[in-house]
């Protein structure tokens, strides 16, 4: 044993250097057959792709919603028989409240031209006597007020101003959104999953095809002493390389995909007047995809090695 | 070296190719393992290197009882022997070198070690110029010494070679049965399967005689150790 290691710098050594040739000679075989290693990494990187373009999206669309969060307004619906210059007063009051930074008057004959116009109900609302829409003021609460229990305690306030019939709050669209973002969600993590198992498909599928390919070699090297963890390293590095490789591929699908639309993302924003501009892909994301792939690259080589290797065997 | 006890062998499907095999081999000792095609010559050697489990009996090689060898202890069992094919089996798509040097490898030697060795196997076997072709390109002979030079290349103690000079005319027959004397007089075990007469007659070491499964004669010749 001794007379084995002289010069050759330890048993450690001499492992470690032979992971670190296995690790090069299986990117090494992948460079040999580049159209079917693209082609086999494409697949693979759109996979990772899609999920995970869907999550940045969503978490774009999130952040402008909890922008407008700040957007909630107050409805204060006024008795009817309020008279106008009573409904500007208390507006005006209202104005000086520092929980409230605007409030617009809308008179009951405008709500009704504004009803006639949107319902499409002109001839059927000239039948009726009297206007029976009541004027309403829209308050906007400043910035500061944006928990729910504050505004909740600012709209039961000004329930309680004796020409005030009704106040609501309307943040109902605000929360049918959150509600769409949450079920989108939902959908990307079941995308994410089954597209999860399509990739390890994918790489296992590939390296069972490599292993019947390299059966002969198999058999020899079994014959002459290989241990099946000598046999299975080149394949799980070859898993491993697909991983990391479809998982670059799918960061710059990604990235360039939203290059592609934040230019008329941001000119949208423009025309609303909002400084929103399309986010890329953050640390974690990007550390998910990259991570997520070289898992899954090894997961699908692993369970390939495991089921096809064992079949072969010296005859 | 080697021992069989009562060893039978029966293959799927039922067709005893061992029946009741005894015989040893001791260490340093060279045999010649002969019989007619289908006698059961490969199925002995397979037996050895664990390629195939005999169905009774017992086998011993080097003291350890083959039955009581669980599967991951194989690959360690055959880094012990060297055995050499009729095809060969060599990896066309590597050098000479590469080939020679994959034993080496598989038990986790060292670069310089690896060259050192591989050189001086292709060194025994007269190949040393030529380490840097493919097997494709060397002749029938060429490509069984490449064979010879990976099996002994681990320094083994044990070589089983199954009808090596199978394709070979005499004269290159003659000359790989003797590199396989050189090894034997350096103290390694060889036992050659090998259906030529007046190749085995002419060298004169021990015979083990296979009929139909069964030891026909076991001739006495010289022997070493
Ligand atoms: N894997 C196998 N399955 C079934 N029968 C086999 C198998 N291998 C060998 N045999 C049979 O066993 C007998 C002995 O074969 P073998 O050991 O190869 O003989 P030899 O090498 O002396 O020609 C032959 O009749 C052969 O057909
Ligand atoms: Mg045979």
């Amino acid at each position: 044993m001794a007379e084995t290691r002289r010069g050759d710098g330890g048993w450690l050594h001499n492992y470690l250097l032979r992971h670190a040739q296995t690790f090069f000679y299986s990117l090494g075989q992948l460079s040999r057959s580049p159209m079917s290693t693209l082609m086999t990494t494409a697949v693979i990187a759109i996979a990772l792709a899609m999920p995970t373009g869907l999550h940045v999206l969503l978490k774009n669309l999130q952040g402008v919603l909890s922008g407008w969060d700040s957007a909630a307004q107050i409805s204060l619906f006024l008795e009817r028989d309020t008279r106008e210059t009573a409904a500007l007063g208390l507006a005006e009051r209202l104005r000086q409240h520092p929980a409230i930074i605007g409030v617009e008057y809308i008179s009951a004959e405008q709500a009704m031209a504004e009803f006639r116009r949107l319902s499409g109900f002109g001839d059927a609302l000239d039948a009726l006597e009297e206007n029976p829409l009541p004027p309403v003021l829209v308050v906007q609460p400043a910035l500061g007020e944006q928990d729910p229990a504050a505004l909740q305690a600012l709209v039961d306030e000004l329930r309680a101003e004796a020409t005030v019939d009704l106040a609501q709050l309307d943040m109902e669209w605000v929360e049918r959104l959150y509600a769409l973002v949450e079920i989108g969600k939902r959908g990307v993590m079941i995308l994410a999953t089954l597209l999860a198992i399509a990739v390890m498909l994918v790489v296992g599928n590939t390296i069972r095809l490599m292993i019947l390919n390299r059966r002969d070699e198999i058999v020899i090297i079994k014959l002459i002493g290989g241990t099946d963890a000598f046999i299975r390293r080149p394949f799980l590095y070859t898993g491993f390389w697909y991983g990391i490789l479809g998982g670059l591929l799918a960061f710059m699908m990604v990235e360039s995909s939203l290059l592609v639309l934040s230019g008329p993302v941001n000119s949208l924003a423009g025309l609303y007047n909002s400084s929103f501009r399309l986010g890329g892909m953050d640390l974690a994301t990007t550390g998910t995809l990259l991570g997520g792939g070289l898992l899954l690259g090894l997961l699908g080589s692993w369970l390939a090695v495991g089921r096809h290797l064992r079949a072969i065997e010296p005859s | 070296m080697i021992r069989f006890s009562h060893v039978s062998k029966r293959y799927p499907g039922g067709f005893e190719a061992l029946s009741d095999v005894s015989f040893h081999l001791a260490a340093g000792e060279m045999a010649f393992l002969t019989g007619h095609s289908g006698a059961g010559k490969s199925t002995l050697l397979k037996l050895i290197a664990l390629i195939e489990r005999p169905s009774g009996g017992q086998v011993l090689v080097n003291g350890q009882n083959l039955n009581k060898l669980g599967r991951w202890r194989i690959p360690y069992h055959r880094r012990n022997i060297g055995v050499i094919f009729q095809d060969h089996r060599l990896l066309f798509d590597r050098t000479v070198y590469d080939n020679v040097a994959l034993p080496l490898i598989i038990a986790g030697h060292g670069a310089q070690e690896v060259g050192r060795r591989v050189r001086a196997a292709l060194d025994k076997v007269g190949l040393l110029g030529k380490e840097k072709q493919y097997p494709i390109t060397l002749s029938g002979g060429e490509q069984q010494r490449v064979g010879i030079a990976r099996a002994v290349v681990n320094k083994p103690p044990l070589l089983l070679a199954d009808e090596p000079t199978g394709n070979l005319d005499p004269e290159l027959s003659r000359e790989i049965m003797r590199i396989f004397e050189d090894f034997n007089r350096v103290g390694v075990s060889v036992l050659i399967a090998s259906h030529d007469h007046n190749l085995i007659r002419s060298m004169g070491h021990r015979v083990i005689a296979l009929e139909h499964g069964r030891l026909a004669e076991t001739a006495g010749g010289l022997t070493h150790g």
